[in-house]
């Protein structure tokens, strides 16, 4: 290792005023950095909060849209509450499964040569752009067959799958050994130990890392535009339909010229933001209580 | 129990122990097809989509790279990626420059000067900057930034640095790849910070306070000791950062403001890859447009498997060297 500027010449005594202050510099411009990061997110928090205010009411989700409206009858987007619903369900119930099993196989059965190539192609997969995501479902499911719901859950699904993998391996990992090789020693088949005794006691870890893949995904919008987004003014539980959702519909009300879709986009994206920011931090917390539990053991 | 019992019990075994190791069998097939699925589905990806921009590959091959056209007018159909690797280049570029010094200064100020009251606080607060969704962002951007940019800052660079090219006469729009830029870097900050951060703690404390015993400065220590030891984390961290800039895709098409020609100035529209897809799609007139636009989301996936890929060879490097480097402190 090389330790440069720490030689004889550049910590000379004399020098000390001069050091000071550059350090003095340096350790302000760290805390001005720390500062302008915190005030980001105040600054857009509050000027979604500010906007959204005026126009949050229930109508936001108890209204359709209107097409078309010419008059100042209220409107909502309570079909696009409901498509995010059913789309990040539905992409919830795909990944989840699969993105544990991947988890068990390269903690509890992989070669470590396999568990280090599958565990780069996860971190690519994470990597995959969100829009190249939506294009790959698009030529997948869409063309020739539409749009659907379906579609759109299967774009978030591969979006979440190295999100709950990554996670569950990091919880698998915390477990003892000494759990698996107890078991192991009495008898308990690899398999009944895998899922009777590892996996429950990772069950929390596993629930963060879900909770916290789904707060990403359901901000998703690049993958639904190409998968499910041409879609009319109804409610909809279909998923064999195209669905609205809160991510595209703050999209398209974002390019309107009209003042009053800015004043839906704003509030669905303080409610979207809130369920996000709560469910994330929740998840977090949690995560920090599990891993001080699991470490203590 | 006699020896006699004990040998029948341990011929026995083999039956029950045939039963159990079927289970193993079973689990592992099935969390192996898993793991082999999510691969299986990279390269149907990488597949699918060369697939779909293939019409356009055949008709314009390399030059597509290159050329800066988009004229969907039937007839005199020309399309080229060039102004978007333009504007991709730019956006992620300039977001990477200023964000790695702000990252640099949250991960030192988190590691090594916070008070330990503030330290929790503002990690969960810099994440939560990750959390939010970049279609609000964008949102914001479009509405909020923009404008204020717009109004003040974009005229004052342009007045005191307006001798760079860069730094050219604002557009009236509000929407400009300066915009993006930013937009681009709060995205990115707090993923580069959290893995400086993170470095940074990994850093051995025997060699940080070895530094502060020669009478080092904290800055000099930081410069010293830290900045090598990390410094291939923080390549990674950048390289990752970058390939999340690249790809964004719905804030930048909020923000960027859109436009087919490359131009040096910062306060002007264009559009990158990823923005000329989502703003273009739906949009999208012919069969041959459709194969160009995803021929852009083509040469996207390309760029992000080579961010991707570099960068996980760097952290492997950098965290065998390190595992070498520990040892010899032990």
């Amino acid at each position: 290792m090389s330790a440069q500027g720490l030689t004889g010449p550049n910590l000379r005594h004399d020098r000390l005023p001069r050091r000071r202050a550059v350090n003095r510099l340096m350790e302000t411009l760290a805390w001005i950095a720390a500062a302008i990061a915190v005030g980001i997110l105040g600054v857009v928090i509050f000027s979604v909060a500010r906007h959204a205010l005026p126009a949050l009411n229930f109508n936001l989700i108890t209204k359709d849209p209107i097409q078309f409206s010419l008059t100042n009858a209220p409107q909502g987007l309570r079909n696009a509450f409901v498509g995010t619903i059913v789309i990040v369900g539905i992409a919830t119930l795909m990944a989840l499964p699969v993105g544990i099993l991947v988890a068990i196989y390269l903690n509890e059965f992989a070669p470590a040569s396999i568990r280090n190539a599958v565990t780069m192609v996860l971190d690519v997969l994470n990597g995959v752009p969100a829009i190249v995501i939506g294009i790959f479902v698009f030529g997948l499911f869409v063309v020739g067959r539409g749009q659907s719901g379906f579609a759109g859950s299967f774009a978030l699904a591969c979006l979440m799958v190295p999100l709950v993998s990554r996670s569950t391996m990091e919880i698998l990992a915390l477990v003892p050994n000494s759990l698996r090789e107890a078991s192991l020693g009495l008898g308990v088949p690899h398999w009944r130990t895998t899922l009777s005794i590892v996996l429950p006691q990772s069950v929390g870890g596993i629930l963060t890392g879900t909770v916290l893949a789904v707060a990403r995904v359901a901000g998703e919008t690049a993958p639904l535009l190409f998968t499910s987004s041409l879609v009319g003014t109804q409610t909809s539980w279909n998923p064999q339909h195209a669905l609205q959702t809160i991510p595209v519909a703050i999209f398209e009300l974002s390019e309107s010229p009209d003042p009053a879709d800015h004043a839906r986009a704003w509030a669905a994206a303080l409610v979207l933001l809130l369920f996000i920011l709560f469910t994330s931090l929740g998840a977090r917390w949690l995560a920090n209580r599990n891993r001080s539990k699991l470490a203590a053991r | 129990m006699t020896s006699a019992d004990l040998t029948a019990d341990a011929t026995r075994r083999p039956f029950t122990g045939r039963r159990l190791r079927f289970g193993d069998a079973v689990l592992q097939v099935v969390a192996g097809a898993a793991a082999l699925a999510v691969t299986v589905l990279v390269g149907l990806i990488v597949w699918k989509v060369f697939e779909q921009a293939w019409p356009a590959i055949q008709k314009y091959g390399l030059a597509f790279i290159t050329r800066v056209a988009w004229n969907p007018v039937l007839g005199r159909e020309l399309y080229g990626a060039g102004s978007f690797l333009f504007g991709t280049v730019v956006t992620s570029l300039g977001a990477l420059l200023l964000a790695a010094p702000l990252a640099m200064g949250i991960a030192l100020f988190l590691t090594e000067l916070a008070p330990k009251a503030l330290r929790g606080p503002v990690t969960a607060l810099v994440e939560t900057l990750a959390a939010i969704p970049s279609v609000v962002l964008g949102l914001w951007g479009i509405l909020v930034l923009g404008p204020v940019l717009r109004s003040t800052v974009e005229p004052w660079l342009h007045s005191a640095f307006g001798f760079i090219p860069l730094f050219g006469e604002p557009s009236s729009a509000g929407a400009s790849m300066f915009t993006a830029i930013i937009v681009l870097t709060i995205m990115i900050l707090p993923i580069v910070s959290s893995i400086s951060r993170e470095l940074f703690l990994g850093v051995p404390h025997d060699l940080k306070e070895g530094a502060l015993a020669l009478g080092t400065t904290r800055w000099e220590m930081v410069r010293g000791v830290i900045f090598p030891y990390s410094s291939g984390g923080i390549a990674a961290a950048l390289i990752l950062g970058l390939g999340r800039a690249l790809g964004e895709a719905i804030a930048v098409t909020q923000v960027i403001g859109g436009g087919v020609s490359i131009q040096w100035n910062l306060f002007a529209g264009g559009d990158s890859l990823a923005s000329k897809i989502a703003a273009s799609y739906q949009g999208a007139t012919s069969n041959l447009e459709t194969a160009s636009l995803i021929y852009l989301g083509a040469i996207l996936l390309v760029f992000s498997l080579i961010v991707n890929v570099v960068a996980q060879w760097i952290v492997r490097r950098s965290a065998r060297k390190h595992g070498i480097t520990r040892g010899g402190h032990a």
